[in-house]
């Protein structure tokens, strides 16, 4: 400011004290961003170094040597001198077999049963309607003994069938399907009636394809709930072939002692963690969608 | 290409009655507008035709075959509808091309037929394009090459041109009409547009709460309303309608104001009766003499290529004048008026219907 | 709300619904049945015999001097990471919707941890904060103050509290972030106009219209520190030391899973459902008053 008579806006502490009111937001955000990043970039660095380095508790924060060995390992190798371990390959194909069953399971059967509720009138709709409603209101985990139960009886313990099959009931997503298809103009419906198209070709040639961007946004959601699922593959799988990935590190873990294998637990953690966070990155747009939909 | 007859077709929604029985035969080739105000039931009476809408009573004949329980698809008809309806995901190509595939018709037909009626309608450089990039007009003229491929028995029109700006409907309303010139498909065609409708019709349909006013070809329409109902509806600016009554001698009928209109013909069956009195705007002129009014001009609207005066009678109606050329009165005139011989409509004072000519 | 144009078919509707009826019925209706039933009944041993016993298994719980500590537990557990999670989400999405540089990137970098298990965030948090290998535990301990989760009940509370609140940050900034952006800015400059600084602007308009989000999001946390918390205090701590970090769910898996005790299981069971059920309705008939307002 060249001239010094503008007023007290323009002198020199104030636009110091504004910068600093301009530079906080970004302090407040950097500290948050950290915050989430730190953990991340520790377990990185972890399984760069070996197990000795991690059980001294002195790790380095810059990566070590180990890197190819101990992902290697944890890749393929079943044990250590301390342990046995389920293979992170086996694991991680449980865990992309039970998301993406789960994740398709419940797109196909909840896009269905919204078709029927949307697009016809029948005897005793708005009870399926409802029943499907209260699922809803019954998350696995409060239900679970007695689900465990049912699976059990029906000889399901230790297979994929049983580990996502009971998971894949969604009145989260026939809602958002049906939400979707009420906005589905009749005139199209009605073009496609006079082309000729019947039920299940208007299923198939229209609206299926209009429902790609929500098929979409769904599965990166459900992708990402079957990946974490935690209690359910915990009580129904037995068998280390079976185990899943994120069930796979808590058991490695076990009590947590400083002689531990924490080198592969934390690449297997790394490894763990890829799947759902690339499909969060890389799908962003479709993945707010899905959740902000999903919620509506 | 098939007559499309209409009898006695009536529709009720629990006690309602939507349509009142109409019967109408369009013959071979004609194209028939349905025309209304918003909620006399064209729309409902179409979609009975098409089959999206149960028929409650009569019977709809597409090509000598009653179709009352026929599925749309199986009724040989094609449609236009007013949001254009087309499949978002598809290209222009597979829009015109869906209801064929599904007929099963062999792909090298498909491919000649889809051809030619993008050539008729000028899509050919659209053809790989989806329809949301295309103009209103282009999605227009792919919903209408979607209904000529299929080469059907009839058209339906569900209001096609009201989603588009003013000129493109006078431009697409053209297009219509040289399209139904030239391939001389049976037409039906729902608007509120008296303008679409007297342009494009052979015949019109005056539709008004579930009953057919009037069916005729525009020009008896527009010159011999049946009712009230229609010689207001067509016409714009709207006919004046006046409280009159024929004079003792069933000569002429007096105007509120005292002038008398000389009757086209005598008749002393209707003596002192009195009657609604229809004259259009554009029949009202500027004279003397025994027939002419004295009016107070109020508003003056100047169109270019003719003029409309909003008028006062003495009595306190209101009178509307259309005059051609450039404005000759200003505000606050007095001008005496009077219609054209031969130009006046007489029409029952209690139940609305025009009286025998 | 319905469609006007719908399909004419007899079967085909049963056919469409079939599999996600049969799912349903098979998996959610018959065991929350089952549940209930248990809920009243007490099975001897052997699983051979049950005897239906009122509500004796309810009054077993309420009696059981566990259970209560357990139900003190969750509400401080549930409280503490709807609170702490909302908190630092709204703090941290109202700064990103600002208009200020680089926002699509720290909105990027502030989201992914939704993709984490929550048994994976407790992982990560354990590479941190474990006495003998994390380099924060370590630190602590260093600095003289007895850091050590694994005994220190309180401690351990603090911990699985961290690490839930954590990994849910990024669900609530999603939607916190999608809530402001439908705020109207021209009412946010009108209060600007009227001579509202940043932060009488955030607390008389911004956080009273964003008002839906925040109650929609407090349910969606009870919820989640209910139930889906099990994996980070199942990785973290088993719900020890004792019984320091045992919460509802993770005593409903103890007593089913470990004590076999199906009867009391499963009247907790019961019991968390009535919460749940109660806290979706509320959701509910708030969600349905907020698409009325607007």
């Amino acid at each position: 400011m060249s001239n010094p008579t503008t007023g007290p806006h323009t002198t020199g502490p104030h636009t110091a004290g504004r910068r600093l009111i301009d530079l906080l937001p970004h302090i407040v955000l950097i500290v948050g961003v950290l915050i989430f990043a730190f953990p991340i970039y520790v377990t990185l660095i972890g399984s760069t170094w070996d197990a000795a380095t991690i059980g001294r508790g002195n790790l380095p924060m810059i990566p070590g040597g180990e890197a190819l060995n101990n992902y290697g390992h944890a890749w393929s190798e079943s044990h250590t001198e301390r342990a046995m371990y389920t293979p992170v390959r086996i694991m991680m194909m449980n865990s992309v077999i039970m998301a993406l069953s789960i994740a398709v399971g419940k797109i196909a059967i909840s896009i269905l049963s919204a078709y029927a509720v949307a697009f016809f009138r029948f005897p005793l709709r708005m009870v399926f309607f409802w029943m499907i409603f209260i699922t809803l209101m019954l998350p696995v985990e409060v239900r679970i003994i007695p689900t465990y139960k049912v699976v059990a009886d029906l000889g399901m313990i230790d297979t994929y069938a049983g580990l996502s099959i009971p998971l894949i009931a969604s009145a989260t997503a026939t809602l958002l399907f049906r939400q979707f298809f009420l906005t589905i103009p009749d005139e199209l419906v009605e073009a496609a009636k006079i082309d000729g198209a019947g039920p299940v070709r208007f299923f198939f040639d229209i609206l299926l394809p209009l429902s790609k961007t929500n098929i979409a946004a769904l599965f990166v959601i459900l992708f990402i709930y079957g990946w974490n699922q935690y209690l359910w593959p915990l009580l129904v799988t037995n068998s280390a072939d079976m185990e899943t990935i994120v069930i796979g590190i808590t058991k490695m873990i076990g009590t947590g002692e400083a002689a531990n294998d924490w080198n592969l637990i934390m690449a297997t953690t790394v490894l763990a963690m890829l799947p759902p966070v690339a499909v969060v990155i890389f799908m962003q747009r479709w993945f707010i969608k899905g959740l902000v939909d999903s919620e509506k | 290409m098939a007559t499309v007859e209409i009898k006695n077709v009536r529709k009720s929604y629990g006690p309602v009655e939507a349509i009142k029985g109409i019967d109408i035969a369009v013959q071979d080739g004609e194209f028939l507008v349905l025309l209304g105000p918003s909620g006399c039931g064209k729309s409902t009476l179409l979609r009975m035709v098409a089959g999206l809408e149960s028929i409650t009573g009569g019977q709809v004949v597409i090509g000598g075959r009653v179709v009352n329980d026929l599925d749309p698809k199986d009724r040989d008809i094609a449609m236009v509808f007013q949001n254009y309806a087309l499949y978002p995901h598809m290209s222009v190509f597979d829009n015109m091309a869906y209801g064929l595939k599904i007929r099963g018709v062999p792909k090298p037909e498909i491919e000649t037929r889809v051809a030619k009626a993008a050539e008729i309608l000028e899509l050919g450089r659209f053809l790989t394009r989806r329809p949301s990039q295309l103009s209103g007009g282009q999605r227009q003229r792919v919903a209408m090459g979607r209904a000529i491929v299929r080469e059907p028995a009839a058209f339906l029109f569900d209001e096609p041109l009201s989603n588009l700006d003013a000129k493109l409907r006078t431009q697409m309303r053209i297009e219509i009409k040289r399209l139904q010139d030239r391939l001389g498909i049976t037409s039906l065609y729902v608007t509120h547009d008296q303008v679409e409708a007297m342009t494009l019709a052979d015949r019109i349909l005056v539709m008004n709460h579930g009953v057919a006013e009037q069916i005729g070809t525009p020009l008896e329409v527009y010159q011999r309303p049946a009712s009230l109902f229609v010689a207001g509806f067509i016409g714009s600016p709207p006919m004046n309608v006046l409280d009159g009554v024929i004079d003792a001698s069933g000569q002429g009928v007096v105007m509120p104001g005292g002038a008398l209109l000389p009757l086209p013909r005598p008749r002393p069956d209707d003596a002192n009766r009195p009657v609604k009195l229809g004259i259009r705007p554009e029949h009202l002129t500027i004279s003397d003499g025994l027939a002419a009014s004295p009016i107070l001009v109020e508003l003056v609207e100047a169109l270019g290529a003719d003029t409309v005066v909003y008028g006062r009678l003495p009595d306190g109606e209101s009178l509307l004048i259309r005059m051609a050329g450039l404005p000759s009165c200003t505000e606050g005139d007095q001008l005496s008026v009077a219609p054209q011989p031969g130009a006046l409509h007489l029409f029952d004072a209690a139940h609305g219907r025009r009286l025998a000519d | 709300m319905q469609r006007r144009v719908i399909f004419d078919n007899k079967l085909l509707p049963y056919l469409l619904l079939a599999p996600q009826v049969a799912v349903t019925l098979v998996f959610f209706i018959w065991p929350a049945a089952q549940a209930i039933w248990q809920s009243v009944h007490i099975q001897d041993a052997f699983g051979l015999r049950s005897e239906f016993v009122w509500f004796e298994n309810f009054t077993a719980i309420f009696t059981d001097p566990n259970y209560v500590g357990t139900l003190r537990t969750t509400a401080i557990f549930s409280v503490s990471v709807t609170a702490l999670s909302l908190s630092v989400s709204l703090l941290l999405a109202s700064l990103a919707d600002s208009k200020i540089k680089g926002a699509a990137v720290y909105k990027t970098l502030l989201i992914w941890p939704y993709a984490l298990a929550p048994a994976v965030a407790a992982v990560l948090w354990m590479f941190i904060f474990n006495p003998e290998i994390g380099s924060l535990g370590r630190l602590l301990n260093g600095w003289g103050y007895n850091w050590d989760y694994r005994l220190n009940g309180d401690q351990a509370l603090t911990m699985v509290i961290l690490a839930a609140s954590w990994k849910q940050v990024s669900y609530n900034f999603i939607f916190f972030l999608a809530g402001l952006q439908a705020i109207p800015r021209s009412v946010l400059e009108a209060a600007s106009i009227d001579g509202a600084g940043p932060v009488r602007r955030f607390w008389s308009i911004t956080f009273p219209l964003l008002s839906p989000t925040t109650f929609f999001l407090l349910v969606v946390d009870m919820v989640y520190a209910f139930c889906e918390t099990f994996g980070t205090i199942h990785a973290l701590t088993h719900g020890g030391p004792g019984k320091a970090t045992e919460t509802l769910i993770f005593r409903v898996y103890q007593d089913g899973v470990v004590n076999n005790d199906l009867g009391g299981s499963s009247a907790q069971s019961v019991l968390l459902m009535v919460i749940l059920i109660v806290l979706t309705t509320i959701q509910f008939r708030f969600v349905e008053r907020k698409v009325h307002y607007s």
